[in-house]
């Protein structure tokens, strides 16, 4: 299907769409190219049952893309977590947790507190320590607010308020 | 011989030389007697001694001033005299490929050597496409250099293996020792770095880059002597253990002529603020983690950009390891000046990008993740109209990840920065269109590298292969001796590359084509090919045939998991004596009982000293 070009912008890049780009193509050629593969190993494993021709999937390829192992290991970033009447601030790395309960606990282990019950509408109550995040629209918000991968893309610095010092930031005030 | 004494007898040689025509003794007119006192007078065998000690004075001095390697080799096939001469001036002698020869040949005929380059494994080695302990070593090189060439300054090696063990044999052999470059390399330590430090007592530069360094726990910034040193580059970024900051400190401080430092990510931010202080005459800085240790809390802390400030020198900013994104605005007063900046260990959002790429107009060389998005190249575009290079990696780099640059972000690039020399550019979707924007506006190109991440993804917008896009770039970049194709591509594209890519040096592919065809098309369309490395394609036993009066002209082929079958690379091995041909898989399926006619991995390259002896069992050398 031919779009047209509207002053050299292309709309299809705009588009949204469901799959990845380029799907049906990509299927149907890496069909070809396992053809080409389990083909020249048949020759010598006759006495092995044939393996399945199942279209492939998206395992892991050896090496691929190229890039050189020591880039992939590449997803640090760092935090400061800052945590009201405590000495320092000490900084983590989000990567390297997948969800809030996780999150919330290494801090609890951090500072040697307790976080309170998270609920939606209330915010944090039982602990008076209340995690907050700065996004990187400058806005400090609740922690737990907003969907993990969300939080983890924008945030840009943890403060633990003392429930005192700590204004209502329950999603009635946002 | 001072300069004067050397032109003076130059021209006495000069004079002398054109009195004596070696032509004339040919005929039958005798040559002046004191000339020719050792002269056979079997004219049919003529081998002129005498003139050719006039004539290599001459060459001697007219040689030095050749430095280019290709100009030298082509001087050496003159003829015997001037290839005696020309290997008696070459100091610097480059090894593209360490099993093309013998070391006892580079040490029998190159006499004077001071600076040697060697390059290992082939770059796919780099993927885990070929099994460890494959070769390599530095050690018979080593070993033969230390006895031949004991005034040797520089030692470049990419790709091989070197242990602690070669590193201090080099320590001790050479005291003039100044160089050491290890890019790529990997089977040492901090302490074979140790006593490098300790013991080259003239050593100017010490640069580890992108090596695998194990952790011997041993303090090498301590080993250095004491005393002011000589360094002027020390790169230690890729060296993944902590060093003592202390002794770093204080050597920075007795290395007056420090002009390069690259320090590792266990460097925080404070550290490196303290170096910088005391460095400010530094050109390149390598900014380690670009984070603070746990900063106490209302802590003043340093002013990081008033130390930029002073480091007026500064055009090469790399590091970024940990960057905690708030203290990237410190870098601003050296962005100016800047002429190579790397962000490619940094998640570095178009937000974050754009404040300090404003004010990068000088900017030549540009390395960034691809979490800049297209919207960061266009700010790049913008601004970096000196762009020559520019690299942007993968954030997220598997195949079906999310991809935040496409054809949008290259071709603003290809509008912006028109001078633009080399790209490699990692991305999820791309455009036909796109390509051919960059092949038009980027007339200059002589690296164009794209590697559509997703296998065999054609141009997301029309769904045809990219075959139309790598085509314009051979096509209209007429410059261009590198390339690497991705992406959904048929027989066609390489027809094109066959036919246009007539400078093309060196060509990798993956996942590409649909038959021996392309291969062929590579192999006889493009004269200047010298590395050819393939995988996941299919071509087979015909395409590699169709390649045999090449192979002797180029250093390397290497195909993985195409077609090839075991009979055929044997044809090739028997045709061409001069190519070492080798066939290997991955070492967990070596057993040798059962001799596969499937070929996984085919590796060949040239060689003056036949099959290496020092393969390992999972290599079959045919």
């Amino acid at each position: 299907m031919a779009y047209e070009k509207v002053n050299e912008l292309n709309l299809k890049d705009t588009e949204l769409c469901l799959g990845l780009p380029g799907r049906t193509e990509e299927i149907k050629q890496e069909q070809e190219v396992s053809c080409v593969r389990s083909n020249n190993k048949r020759q010598f494993e006759e006495t092995l049952d044939d393996e399945e021709s199942t279209p492939p999937t998206k395992t892991q390829i050896v090496g691929w893309p190229p890039v050189r192992s020591y880039r992939k290991n590449n997803s640090v970033s760092y935090v400061k977590v800052s945590m009201d009447g405590a000495p320092y601030l000490r900084k983590i790395d989000l990567k390297t947790y997948k969800n809030y309960p996780e999150l919330l606990k290494a801090l609890e282990n951090m500072f040697k507190f307790t976080v309170g019950e998270y609920s939606e509408r209330e915010g944090y109550k039982g602990s008076g320590f209340v995690p907050t995040y700065e996004d990187k629209d400058g806005d400090w918000m609740l922690v737990g607010d907003v969907p993990w991968d969300m939080f983890s893309s924008s945030c840009k610095r943890l403060r633990i308020m003392k429930g005192s010092d700590a204004p209502a930031l329950d999603s009635s005030s946002l | 011989m001072t300069e004067e004494d050397s032109s003076a007898k130059m021209s006495e040689d000069v004079k002398r030389y054109l009195k004596l025509d070696p032509r004339s003794a040919a005929a039958s007119e005798p040559p002046p007697a004191a000339a020719l006192a050792n002269k056979s007078r079997n004219f049919k065998s003529f081998e002129p001694p005498c003139p050719d000690h006039v004539l290599e004075n001459v060459l001697e001095n007219v040689l030095q001033f050749l430095t280019s390697r290709c100009d030298r080799n082509a001087v050496s096939l003159v003829c015997k005299s001037w290839w005696r001469v020309e290997s008696q001036t070459r100091f610097e002698v480059f090894i593209g490929n360490c099993y093309s020869l013998s070391p006892a040949r580079l040490t029998h005929r190159f006499k004077r050597v001071r600076s040697l380059v060697l390059k290992g494994k082939p770059r796919f080695a780099d993927f885990n496409l070929m099994p460890p302990n494959w070769g390599a070593q530095f050690a018979p090189w080593v070993v033969a250099t230390a006895k031949a060439y004991p005034w040797l300054e520089k030692v470049h090696l990419k790709r091989m293996l070197v242990t602690d063990d070669d590193l201090a044999l080099l320590a001790d052999s050479f005291p003039g020792f100044k160089d050491l470059t290890l890019v790529c390399c990997e089977g040492f330590g901090t302490s074979g770095i140790a006593v490098v430090a300790n013991k080259c007592r003239q050593l100017r530069v010490l640069d580890l880059l992108e090596s695998e360094v194990t952790d011997d726990e041993v303090d090498w910034i301590s080993c250095f002597p004491a005393g002011e040193t000589h360094l002027e580059s020390l790169s230690f970024d890729c060296v993944e253990s902590p060093i003592n900051f202390k002794a770093l400190e204080g050597l920075v401080v007795r290395s007056p002529f420090l002009k390069k430092l690259r320090t590792n990510r266990f460097v925080s931010l404070e550290e490196l603020h303290r170096l910088m202080v005391r460095a400010p005459q530094l050109t390149s800085l390598g900014t380690g983690s670009f984070s603070p240790d746990n900063v106490p809390q209302g802590a003043q802390e340093p002013d990081y950009a008033a130390a930029f400030r002073a480091c007026k020198s500064i055009s090469c900013l790399s590091g970024f390891r940990e960057l905690t994104p708030e203290y990237l605005p410190a870098i601003s007063p050296v962005c100016a000046n800047l002429t190579s900046l790397n962000f490619s260990y940094a998640n570095i959002s178009p937000d974050m990008l754009k404040p300090i790429i404003r004010n990068c107009h000088n900017i030549r060389v540009f390395w960034a993740l691809d979490s800049i998005c297209d919207e960061g190249l266009q700010a790049v575009a913008a601004t970096c109209k000196e762009l020559r290079e520019l690299r942007v990696f993968p954030f997220d780099p598997r195949e079906d990840s999310e991809g935040p640059i496409s054809g949008v972000g290259l071709q603003a690039i290809s509008e912006g920065c028109r001078k633009l020399e080399s790209i490699l550019y990692f991305c999820q979707r791309m455009t036909n269109g796109a390509v051919t924007a960059m092949s038009e506006n980027c007339p200059q190109l002589t690296v164009f590298r794209l590697c559509i991440m997703g296998r065999h993804r054609p141009d997301h917008v029309t769904g045809k292969p990219m075959d139309d896009g790598f085509g314009a770039i051979v096509k209209n970049c007429k410059k261009l001796t590198r390339l690497a194709v991705s992406g959904l591509l048929t027989d066609e594209a390489f027809s094109y590359i066959g036919e246009y890519g007539k400078l093309i040096r060196t060509l990798s592919v993956a996942f590409a084509g649909n038959s021996d065809k392309a291969l062929r098309y590579v192999l006889e369309g493009c004269p200047k090919l010298q590395k050819l490395e393939i995988r996941d394609s299919p071509f087979g036993d015909a395409g590699l045939r169709s390649g045999m009066h090449r192979y002797c002209n180029m250093r390397f082929v290497w195909l993985s998991s195409c077609a090839l079958s075991r009979g055929c690379c044997r044809d090739v091995a028997h045709a061409l004596p001069n190519v070492v041909v080798e066939v290997f898989g991955s070492d967990d399926d070596y057993d040798d009982t059962v001799i596969v006619d499937y070929v996984e991995t085919m590796y060949l390259y040239r060689s003056l000293d036949g099959p290496r002896k020092d393969a390992p069992k999972f290599v079959t050398i045919l």
